[in-house]
């Protein structure tokens, strides 16, 4: 600590630059805290702990093919299953596409398979007494300033009305919250009577999109899974189970490779930084050879004066590092809260946090090293007489 | 009063691709402790050279530099360099401050290889720049230094550490007379008050006068014996 203030005046001996720099650091980092916001959020979709006991069952040829009703019966049956559910994707616009949010409709016990979600009693009984009744997240509910008793009018894209209309409303008779914050992302959904749907819709009568089953040993899913999809072999209806977290994880893969992608970015972003900040540490020691040979001469080490451009190298980037995520969290939070799931973004907390300033410090190590070593090696007699 | 700096036979070579240039020859010297000994001698004659040798600055070819009993000519340089700091205070013609630190942090650098508190290193550099006459610039800059008042800040570095020896290479060269006299008569005092023994090398004669002992050096050798001059 003692070589601190050493270090931090040469980082500032040419302020312009210096700040100039920094600003470079503060851009690329704040790119990173929200693109990894982004790949965290899309990693996570199929990591989270609940669901561990939930599989889910889906058409084997598509995620968008219908399966038969007629199989649920026929999956109770299978020996190590608590619970089956079954669910439908109706993909309603709220206003305007721009407001996008999922939109599904579900058996009425099927909030019954997620304790991890918290909805009074009441709530669930007036859910499952209305036909038309809707249940949804809080966060959706705060973003939409929607109240117990309003009206939800949804424009159908896929299932127009049996009537021709497109347009179906529902009775918001509950809210419900994620028990774990990590969770707080579930929120944004909007779950409405599958009964209703299956009467009013045009198309898919006595069909479902899924079925979702609770199991009783989480120890046996592989088996239950494997027995839920004999029971439609060689059908024309074949299905696929896995766990919901394999479901979900698949089901993101779909949109894109979000790792591959941020990781592309954040690739070109860091070799331009590093491209950048280098040529500025080479600059600054160059300068500095005289003032380097001055704490030679007075018996600063090889090794210290290595150290100290090196440390002035991390400093720079973990300046202007910190900054950036800082700055990071706080749009990541202005946007969770504006845009609420519309943009998938995790908090900028710990593991990003981490990651970051692990990349901090490689790069100031990267971009430090040769001017460091250029240093180190300096003669003193040469660089004293200019040479 | 015991010899301070032993020297025998030095020699420095320079080998610049296939040019071999001998900038001291043989040399034999020895140097009293608490004397203030000037070197002069035209440019190129190796003055500068046999003061870097002397200060630990770089390594002879040939030869060999004992400085208070020990032998620093066969020294790796990160002995070196741990012997520089605690034995040799320098003084360079450009003053060669940190232009982005205050005098008193300028002061304070050597002091940063030493176990010393922060406390007890901002108090010894302000005795040092109370010695030297500017405690009250202590917080300046030395852009918002005088070319003398920088170099006496430069003096103050060299001896906050209390070293065995001041090396002072042209201390004066780059001041008008004034300032110039000033920095000599406080060498002097330093010298003559406080017992530090000075080497400086310098082409002025007028300069070479404030030393007790003047030294000649011409292509590498030593024309002349020290003398004693009037001080």
């Amino acid at each position: 600590m003692k070589y601190f203030h050493l270090i931090w005046s040469a980082l500032f001996r040419r302020k312009t630059r210096t700040v100039f720099t920094l600003l470079s650091v503060l851009a690329a980092f704040l790119l990173f805290g929200l693109l990894d916001s982004v790949r965290t959020a899309f990693a996570n979709a199929g990591g989270s702990v609940a669901g561990v006991d939930r599989l889910i069952t889906v058409s084997k040829v598509s995620f968008t093919m219908a399966l038969p009703k007629s199989l649920l019966p026929r999956i109770e049956a299978v020996p190590g299953i608590a619970q089956v559910s079954y669910a439908n994707w109706f993909g309603g616009i709220y206003q305007d596409p721009k407001n996008f949010f999922p939109n599904e409709a579900v058996a009425e016990n099927f909030l019954d398979l997620y304790p991890e979600w918290s909805l009074s009693d009441a709530e669930r009984t007036a859910f499952k007494g209305t036909r038309t009744g809707a249940v949804v997240g809080a966060t959706l509910a705060r973003k939409f300033n929607w109240k117990l008793g309003d009206k939800i009018p949804l424009q159908a894209t896929i299932f127009p009305q049996k009537d021709g209309s497109n347009t179906w409303t529902f009775d918001l008779v509950g809210i419900f919250h994620a028990k774990d914050p990590k969770l707080e992302g579930q929120e944004n959904v909007l779950f409405f009577n599958w009964s209703y749907f299956d009467e009013a819709s045009r198309f898919r009568n006595g069909s479902v999109g899924w079925y979702a089953t609770k199991l009783s040993d989480r120890g046996r899913a592989d088996q239950v899974a494997q027995a839920i999809d004999r029971l439609s072999a060689d059908s024309d209806h074949e299905t696929k189970t896995q766990s919901e977290q394999a479901f979900t994880a698949a089901l993101v893969s779909q949109f894109a490779d979000i790792g591959l992608i941020v990781g592309a970015i954040m690739g070109a972003v860091f070799f331009t930084l590093v491209l950048l900040t280098g040529n500025t540490m080479a600059q600054a020691v160059r300068e500095r050879v005289p003032e380097l040979a001055v704490l030679k001469t007075i018996g600063f080490s090889n090794k210290s004066v290595l150290g100290l451009v090196l440390s002035e190298s991390v400093l720079l980037l973990v300046l202007g590092g910190v900054i950036g995520l800082a700055v990071a969290g706080v749009v990541v939070g202005i946007v969770r809260v504006k845009l609420g799931a519309t943009v998938p973004l995790a908090r900028v907390g710990g593991p990003i946090w981490l990651r970051g300033l692990a990349l901090m410090v490689v790069i100031g190590f990267i971009v430090g090293v040769l001017p460091a070593i250029r240093g180190m090696r300096l003669r003193i007699v040469d660089a004293l007489s200019g040479r | 009063m015991g010899v301070l700096v032993e020297i025998r036979k030095l020699s420095k070579v320079y080998e610049r691709g296939k040019e071999r240039l001998e900038v001291l020859h043989h040399v034999d010297l020895d140097i009293e402790q608490g004397d203030f000994l000037a070197l002069m001698g035209p440019s190129g004659s190796g003055k500068t050279t046999l003061l870097n040798l002397i200060g630990g600055l770089d390594s002879p070819t040939e030869g060999s530099l004992t400085v208070a009993g020990q032998r620093i000519d066969n020294l790796g340089e990160g002995a070196l360099a741990k012997w520089r700091a605690g034995h040799v205070g320098f003084v360079f013609q450009f003053y060669n401050l940190l232009p982005m630190l205050s005098a008193r942090k300028n002061v304070e650098l050597p002091l940063l290889l030493t176990r010393l508190s922060a406390a007890q290193r901002k108090r010894n550099a302000g005795v040092a720049l109370d010695l030297v006459g500017l405690s009250e610039r202590s917080s300046h800059k030395p852009g918002e230094l005088s070319g003398g008042q920088q170099q006496r800040v430069a003096i103050a570095r060299a001896i906050v550490s209390d070293p065995t020896l001041l090396v002072c290479d042209e201390p004066t060269g780059d001041l008008d007379r004034n300032s110039a006299e000033e920095i000599l008569r406080l060498l002097q005092q330093l010298n003559r008050d406080h017992g530090k023994t000075i080497i400086m090398v310098t082409h002025d004669p007028k300069a070479a006068e404030y030393a007790r002992h003047v030294l000649h050096l011409d292509k590498g050798t030593l024309v002349e014996q020290p003398e004693a001059l009037q001080v």
